[in-house]
């Protein structure tokens, strides 16, 4: 049969988002792909040169819908190292504890975006429905459902509203019932592991060369999480094991997010239970010094920089944003040439795409 | 009375009550008009002419009542995918129906859409794959009766389209070539590697079906539906040939194209495979096609090894073989949403490398039964 390019994208199914996949078939085979990004290009990074330091954390938020509040802790984390800011601990603790509440929120939207490209409906909806309970208990903490504007330059906007802590134990303990099912509706299920096993395998070396990371990094063996290797905030207080998972599959990406659930579960109760009392927010300057900030977090999607250079005035003079998942778009020739038309929604699935942060 | 007898007497009473009035305009009228009108009469009357119109009239209602029926499993559908997936489910339109004229609704609403056709399509080819995919599946309909008494019968006395069965077989697998015809003629990438899989998938699963299906002619020794359904008094077909009947099932789901094997419209890949160039009321037919086929496959699974009408005689025969065509269904329903899409080469080779050899296996059983005189 001869060859022939498919457009996946910009408007498809598989893509979550805006972008565009295009892929050379042979009958159903992939022999080649071409990523093609930048429709969802809003120029945040400029932006944001024509804001004030506060006036940038709602921006940020608005980075990816997944996981808004990571990218605003990011940024918070990027201006106070610019502004020498001491967040106290108490804050620290709440950041933490609602950016692994926002990593289960994510992983779980992930699970069910990756369970509708697999046509399982059942999981898609269910997942969903989880995910409502993180984004009600984040909402209950913020404001608001998706982007929080929550993390403030020097701790947060406010302390914990009442029964919160009551709440997210619930919550938790409701999570890890959950997410036994999951197990057992995914593992379990004969036709799941028929399409995830062995499909998409990227090697360890080809990731670290094309700069791939998180969970699909983590996937494919090498034990690489900035929580441990690069600790910020108070993550050194906090006892968690890295998953990871040596395959580096579908399966094995897929097997990952699960694992790092738990973990999320385990680091929620850790850091209710040592959180101390006291102040929750410190006020920053309003004028940063003419000098540069660096934040580096683990985003739920890889690893996430942020580089700021103030010039002594209220606003930054450049805001740089690595985004982990268009690194990780690179890597999507290498994983997908060689299997079927049907792997590319699995394979690109796994990834976890996110649109926002990817073109900014 | 069965059908034929209560169609025969309604058809006989309108030609009687026509040609009444006919013959006496015919005698007011000159002689070489009168005899035109008295042959055109006599004709009327006539017993081949009478049986042909009777057949009709049969055909007709078959189909209303299998429209209906199909109503209902769009309504089943939605119903059902929201209680396994968590939501209500048709709801508002016929609310005290439970939200059972939804579906009309929804119909009205793609009529009243613009039909589009894309400017490089072939236009024949575009035009004819939704009427032979609607009317293949309309014509599977037609052969399967409900009970002893309502069913497509050519005689008074009842008897059957005698290689029904068969038929009904046949019928369902002209799908395929308007699905291919229809995937190549919309001149779209998607749609034409929808229409390749539809025939691949067809091809492989056809077999087996057709195999199961062979070994319940072999046990009850015809193609008809009555006697097939006779042949069951004493025992199911599904107890002495439980493979064979799982074999017909799986191969009953990839036939109509539900989850686990809608590969041909694998909306997460090809968007919306083979129909993704028909807008309007002929995705609104393709959309009720499936409910066609699915309510055809039902009734197959229900008449070959499902006991078809028969059961405790509370309640009247059809309602015994509908309950039972849409238990059929309901598990098609419960698969479907609980289980994701498989992949193309391993569907093929589940097909090829599993489900043959299990349906020969069953044939085989079969042909072990019917000479140990069992059956």
């Amino acid at each position: 049969m001869a060859e022939m390019w498919i457009n996946m994208g910009p408007q498809h199914p598989m893509t979550h988002g805006l972008w565009n996949l295009r892929v050379k078939v042979d009958g159903e085979t992939i022999v080649d792909a071409e990523p093609e990004v930048g429709y969802l290009h809003r120029g945040i990074e400029k932006i944001c040169e024509g804001l004030t330091y506060p006036q940038i954390i709602p921006i940020a938020d608005r980075l990816c819908y997944g996981s808004s509040f990571t990218w605003s802790h990011l940024y918070c984390l990027t201006a106070e190292d610019l502004m020498d800011v001491e967040v106290p601990e108490r804050a620290e603790y709440i950041r933490v504890m609602a950016i692994e509440m926002q990593r289960i929120a994510s992983h779980l939207m992930w699970l069910a975006a990756y369970a509708g490209d697999l046509g399982l409906s059942v999981g898609f909806t269910n997942a969903m429905r989880d995910r409502e309970v993180f984004i009600d208990l984040l909402q209950g903490l913020a404001g608001s459902r998706l982007t929080y504007n929550y993390p403030r330059i020097g701790g947060v906007a406010h302390d914990l509203p009442p029964n919160f802590e009551r709440d997210a134990l619930r919550t938790v303990r409701y999570m890890e019932q959950r997410l036994k099912e999951y197990e057992d509706l995914f593992d379990n299920s004969k036709i799941f592991m028929m399409r995830n096993v062995g499909i998409g395998i990227l090697r360890k070396e080809d990731g670290i060369d094309l700069g791939v990371t998180g969970p699909s990094l983590r996937a494919s063996g090498a034990s690489y999480d900035l929580r441990k290797d690069m600790p910020y905030s108070v993550y050194p207080e906090i006892d968690f094991n890295v998953a990871t998972h040596k395959d580096g599959d579908c399966y094995a990406r897929y097997r990952v997010r699960m694992d790092e659930m738990w973990e999320c579960c385990s680091i929620i109760r850790q850091a209710l239970k040592k959180m101390p009392k006291g102040k929750w927010r410190v006020v920053a300057p309003r004028n940063a010094p003419a000098s540069t900030g660096l934040g580096r977090v683990e985003d739920p999607r890889g690893e996430a920089v942020m580089y700021v250079v103030g010039d002594g005035s209220d606003k930054p003079y450049r805001l740089k944003i690595r985004s982990p998942i268009f690194v990780t778009l690179s890597a999507a020739p290498k994983i997908l040439v060689g299997y079927k038309l049907a792997d590319v929604v699995v394979i690109m699935g796994g990834l976890d795409m996110c649109l926002g942060e990817n073109d900014r | 009375m069965n059908l034929f007898e209560f169609c025969y007497g309604i058809i006989h009473w309108l030609v009687d009550l026509v040609n009444n009035l006919w013959y006496r305009l015919g005698d007011v009228l000159p002689w070489y008009f009168g005899d035109f009108f008295t042959g055109v009469g006599d004709f009327a009357a006539s017993d081949s002419h009478l049986s042909f119109m009777t057949i009709l009239l049969e055909s007709i209602i078959i189909i209303l009542v299998a429209l209906i029926n199909v109503l209902n499993f769009l309504w089943i559908f939605r119903k059902i995918s929201g209680r396994i997936l968590d939501f209500y489910g048709p709801y508002y339109v016929g609310y005290r129906i439970g939200g059972w004229l939804q579906n009309l609704a929804d119909g009205i609403k793609l009529f009243l859409k613009e039909i589009i056709v894309p400017t490089k399509a072939d236009k024949l080819g575009f035009f004819l794959a939704p009427i032979i995919f609607v009317g293949s599946s309309l014509l599977i309909l037609s052969v399967i009766p409900l009970s002893e008494n309502f069913g497509l019968s050519t005689n008074s006395s009842g008897e059957y389209v005698p290689a029904g069965a068969l038929f009904a077989l046949a019928a369902f697998s002209i799908a395929p070539f308007a699905i291919l015809l229809a995937g190549w003629s919309s001149n779209n990438k998607y749609t034409l590697i929808g229409g390749m899989r539809s025939a691949a998938q067809m091809m492989s699963y056809e077999i087996p079906l057709i195999l199961c299906a062979a070994s319940v002619f072999l046990l009850a020794g015809s193609f008809n539906f009555v006697d097939i359904v006779d042949a069951q008094r004493d025992i199911w077909f599904f107890v002495p040939m439980f493979i064979g009947f799982v074999v017909f099932l799986v191969c009953l789901i990839a036939e109509v194209e539900i989850v686990p094997f809608d590969l041909p419209e694998a909306e997460a890949e090809l968007v919306e495979g083979w129909t993704t160039e028909y807008g309007g009321m002929r995705f609104g037919l393709f959309y009720m096609t499936t409910a066609i086929r699915s309510y055809a496959g039902g009734a197959l699974a229900t008449a070959l090894f499902l006991g078809g009408w028969q059961g405790p005689s509370l309640i009247p025969d059809e309602i015994w073989f509908l309950i039972k065509a849409y238990i059929v269904y309901t598990v098609f329903m419960w698969l479907t949403w609980s289980v994701p899409r498989i992949r193309i080469d391993q569907m093929l080779g589940l097909g090829w490398r599993r489900l043959l050899p299990l349906a020969v296996l069953n044939l085989l059983i079969a042909a072990v039964l019917k000479t140990g005189g069992w059956f």
